[in-house]
């Protein structure tokens, strides 16, 4: 693995010398690499681009095999040769435990019987909370929702290995993060039916859940542009400095945006500790991956903005845990972005409002959901280390059952948010056009109220 | 000729009387729920060079910044003869003291740093502050927009510079669809103290992508504040209210207006972000207008008065929301309006007020309002075809003839 020149990794250090003060202060000193080496890729590329080993040799420079042009030097070729559009052979994808949860790697970061328990209940209540909001939305008491079954390792193995510090700037499908971080089921369920308990106090589709408290950044319905926040984000923590990384979640279509594009491309120049962690799940609704692009998934880009990048097994709860690990700690100590990209499948639709049987065999879905059940998979794993028993699971699921369903009845009862919900918060206090609409809104609703929704308070 | 669109618009009908009772401006909420939104801060450092330290702090509430006469430069609240600087001087000016003032203010822009910005009014704070917090980006205006929102949510408080306004078109979504909604539907959770900033309106043949005029497109936007700075006065100091503002603010320049000179106090002042401001005190008609279209109505007003016209002219700076206290006093007073915008016919900022004072003051009209704006085209690049475009004194003077007869 080579590039084909010399790169200065820091071209900012020649400002830094005029400030040395506000550089201490503002950069912090890159530690030793404590992760392994990256050898988990390989690649090929063709003889003639194939950068030498000679590339010191080029300093002492008479060599007519060089030129310094703006971005560093290039070594000369005689070869018209292109770089294929494609490597020979994809990028590995990390993997820790088989299909049936026996470790096939000695390579990961080891986790506890205390850490892989609350893990594997948290994949648990996530899966549960999923189907039974689904139901409850077919059943016309939700209006909305997007489940993430097929994804709980990523959810739930990728919050593990954060810290509260960190900072998560969700697309949508990643509920199972704020899980993990103390959300309670009553907490989802009052911000789905959108009642005065609720967060965003009822502003919000379904789903679209926020937390200051929890560092979660409140889910938009727009597609990618958590990234260039998540990266902003970063830099206010690099600037900061504080011992924390800002983590961005979205999916395969995402990175079609012209936001992916900029945001890691930024992320790379600024040197910002931000984890861009691409959810591969085959699906952008119904746009198969290979509608959405030509390249070997997402891990190839990273190389191309300058980022360093890893492509793990999604539903492997023990590659995510130990990539989002290492990845968590390259980025702040190194001050840099990583690109994780995760491979799964979205065995469910797309949202509620999709029926993904009308793009994809049926056998499929199943298949994935059955045999590929990420849940399913670690739940072998922490059995055969003697933590987790059939018994303990029968209790966990009923539990969780009866707790999700009391939650839903209870969101359900709950008052909404009052008319004055409708004006605050657009600024920090209301102008004056505003309070003027809301008198003549209430005004309207009082000579009105047959044609206004009678579980609406107005005070 | 008369080259630039102007239209009467007819009273409206539709509003019922007891309607119109509700809109009568006596106060002005907004300002007294706000602790200390406009002051004047008395500085013993010399502001020019260290504006670290200030010891005594004496807090007065000033609610109108003004300039009362149409000549004089600038209103010196004190009797310090103050400093004179150029208006993107004074904006540098404004953005130093508040980067000293609270080290979370940084700037994120294009060539913004060594540089020192297309326009120089971020010159020399890179040296002064560092490569982190006057940020150079490439040129992707959505993503260092979302940058920007992402940061403020984490506590920092950017001003972002677009090299050009129009180039914030490509922004649009991010500012549309997260800074002016993300502290709305997280249910006051997180916060965007952006400044959003660059010059705008239409210059000298920058040709037609380079002369637009975006707050017409980004008026309608809920969640946002729109001022345009016309003098080095109003620019420093709306800058700085700018930066102190917990909601997102979007401050409009313009490019022709970047080499005024003018004197200003040498104390630490900030600006109402919502107060119009009174260029001329008149009895005959109400010129309301902002940024460039100023200098052009003030050129009007000089031959009106010698024609012996009394007209009122108001800079009404804040776009959103309209200061409509201001306003409806003086349509309450001389009951015409004329106003005078660079913005396009349709959807402009002309247009948004003359539905706004329409709805509010129509019972204080003796005439429709007429509305002078550019017409409904891209700008031409000849600088004869340009100068068509634009509203020009002459047109302003004609149309008050015809309205006060």
């Amino acid at each position: 693995m080579g590039f084909l020149g010399t790169i200065n990794p820091s071209s900012w250090s020649s400002y830094f010398t005029h400030n040395h003060a506000s550089w201490c202060k503002y950069i912090r000193y890159p530690t030793s690499i404590s992760c392994k080496q990256p050898t988990l890729f390989t690649s090929h590329r063709f003889k003639s681009v194939k950068p030498e080993n000679q590339l010191d040799s080029m300093h002492n420079g008479n060599d007519a095999q060089v030129l310094n042009f703006p971005g560093g030097m290039v070594k000369f070729t005689p070869d018209l040769k292109f770089m294929s559009e494609s490597l020979e052979e994809r990028i590995h994808c990390y993997r820790v435990l088989d299909d049936f949860g026996q470790p096939i790697s000695n390579d990961f970061v080891q986790i506890d019987e205390e850490m892989a328990v609350k893990m594997y209940k948290d994949m648990v209540t996530l899966q549960i909370m999923d189907t039974i909001f689904y139901e409850a939305q077919r059943q016309g008491r939700l209006s909305f929702y997007v489940t993430a079954i097929g994804e709980e390792a990523i959810n739930i193995a990728s919050a593990a290995a954060l810290h509260m510090d960190d900072l998560v700037f969700p697309q949508y499908r990643e509920a199972g993060v704020l899980l993990w971080r103390g959300f309670t089921l009553q907490e989802f369920a009052n911000q789905c039916f959108g009642n005065k308990y609720d967060n965003g106090k009822g502003r919000q589709m379904p789903i679209h859940y926020g937390s200051n408290k929890h560092n979660y950044f409140t889910v938009a319905s727009t597609v990618a542009t958590q990234l260039p926040h998540a990266v902003g984000a970063a830099y206010a923590l690099k600037m900061d400095g504080r011992d924390a990384c800002t983590i961005t979640y979205f999916g395969d279509g995402g990175t079609s945006t012209g936001d992916f594009h900029a945001a890691l491309n930024f992320a790379a120049v600024m040197e910002a500790p931000v984890i861009f962690f691409c959810r591969n799940n085959g699906w952008a609704i119904s746009t198969p991956v290979a509608d959405q692009f030509r390249s070997d998934g997402i891990v190839v880009r990273g190389q191309a903005y300058g980022v360093r990048s890893i492509r793990v097994d999604g539903n492997d709860a023990l590659a995510v845990y130990s990539a989002v690990h290492e990845a968590r700690k390259m980025a702040i100590s190194e001050c840099r972005p990583v690109l994780i990209e995760a491979l799964t499948y979205r065995a469910g639709h797309h949202s509620t409002s999709d029926d993904s049987s009308k793009y994809r065999p049926v056998e499929e879905i199943e298949w994935w959901r059955v045999a590929r059940d990420p849940v399913t998979r670690f739940r072998n794993w922490i059995e055969r280390e003697g933590w987790w028993s059939a018994h303990a699971e029968s209790e966990l699921r009923n539990s969780i059952r009866k707790q999700v369903l009391h939650a839903i009845q209870n969101a359900e009862k709950v008052e909404k948010p009052t008319v004055r919900e409708i004006f605050t918060d657009v600024y920090d206090v209301p102008p004056s056009n505003l309070s003027d609409q809301e008198i003549s809104l209430r005004e309207t609703i009082e000579r009105h109220p047959q044609d206004y929704p009678p579980d609406c308070p107005t005070s | 000729m008369a080259a630039a669109v102007t239209q009467g618009i007819g009273a409206t009908a539709a509003l019922s009387s007891a309607n119109s009772n509700k809109f009568q401006f006596t106060t002005r909420r907004s300002l007294s729920e706000r602790k200390g939104s406009s002051f004047v801060i008395r500085s013993d450092g010399n502001p020019r060079v260290d504006l670290n330290q200030h010891s005594n702090r004496t807090r007065q509430l000033v609610t109108n910044a003004v300039s009362t006469k149409p000549d004089s430069a600038s209103a010196s609240t004190v009797s310090k003869p103050g400093h004179e600087l150029l208006l993107f001087e004074a904006l540098r000016e404004g953005l130093e003291e508040e980067m000293d003032r609270d080290p979370h203010v940084c700037v994120i822009g294009e060539d913004v740093g060594h540089y020192g910005g297309s326009y120089k009014v971020t010159k020399g704070l890179a040296d002064k502050y560092g490569d982190l917090r006057v940020l150079d980006t490439p040129i992707a205006e959505n993503s260092f927009t979302g940058m920007a929102i992402g940061a403020a949510m984490t506590g920092l408080r950017p001003v972002v510079e677009g090299m050009n306004m129009g180039f914030l078109l490509l922004a649009f979504n991010q500012i549309s669809n997260n800074c002016g909604m993300l502290h709305y539907t997280s249910g006051g959770q997180f916060k965007i103290p952006v400044v959003i900033r660059g010059p705008g309106g239409v210059g000298r043949q920058l040709g037609a992508e380079h002369s637009q005029r975006l707050e017409s497109y980004f008026q309608s936007i809920p969640g946002i504040q729109m001022v345009a700075c016309s003098t080095a006065y109003n620019a420093k100091g709306l800058m700085k209210a700018a930066i102190r503002s917990e909601n997102p603010v979007i401050l409009f320049e313009h490019v022709l207006l970047y080499n005024l000179k003018e004197r200003i106090p040498d104390e630490e002042y900030v600006l109402n972000l919502e107060e119009a401001e009174m260029v001329r005190p008149g009895e005959h008609v109400t010129i309301l207008t902002y940024s460039r279209m100023r200098y052009h109505v003030m050129q009007a007003a000089k031959t009106l008065v010698n024609k012996g016209y009394d007209p009122e002219v108001i800079d009404i700076r804040s776009l959103k929301p309209f200061d409509l206290y201001t306003i409806g006093n003086s349509v309450k007073k001389t009951h015409r309006v004329i106003i005078v915008e660079e913005c396009m016919r349709t959807g402009g900022i002309g247009a948004s007020l003359t539905a706004s004072i329409n709805e509010n003051f129509h019972d204080y009209l003796d005439a429709p309002i007429v509305c002078l704006s550019s017409q409904d085209v891209p700008t031409p690049y000849a600088a004869s075809l340009e100068e068509w475009t634009v509203v020009q004194p002459a047109q302003i003077v004609a149309a008050v003839e015809q309205l006060c007869q």
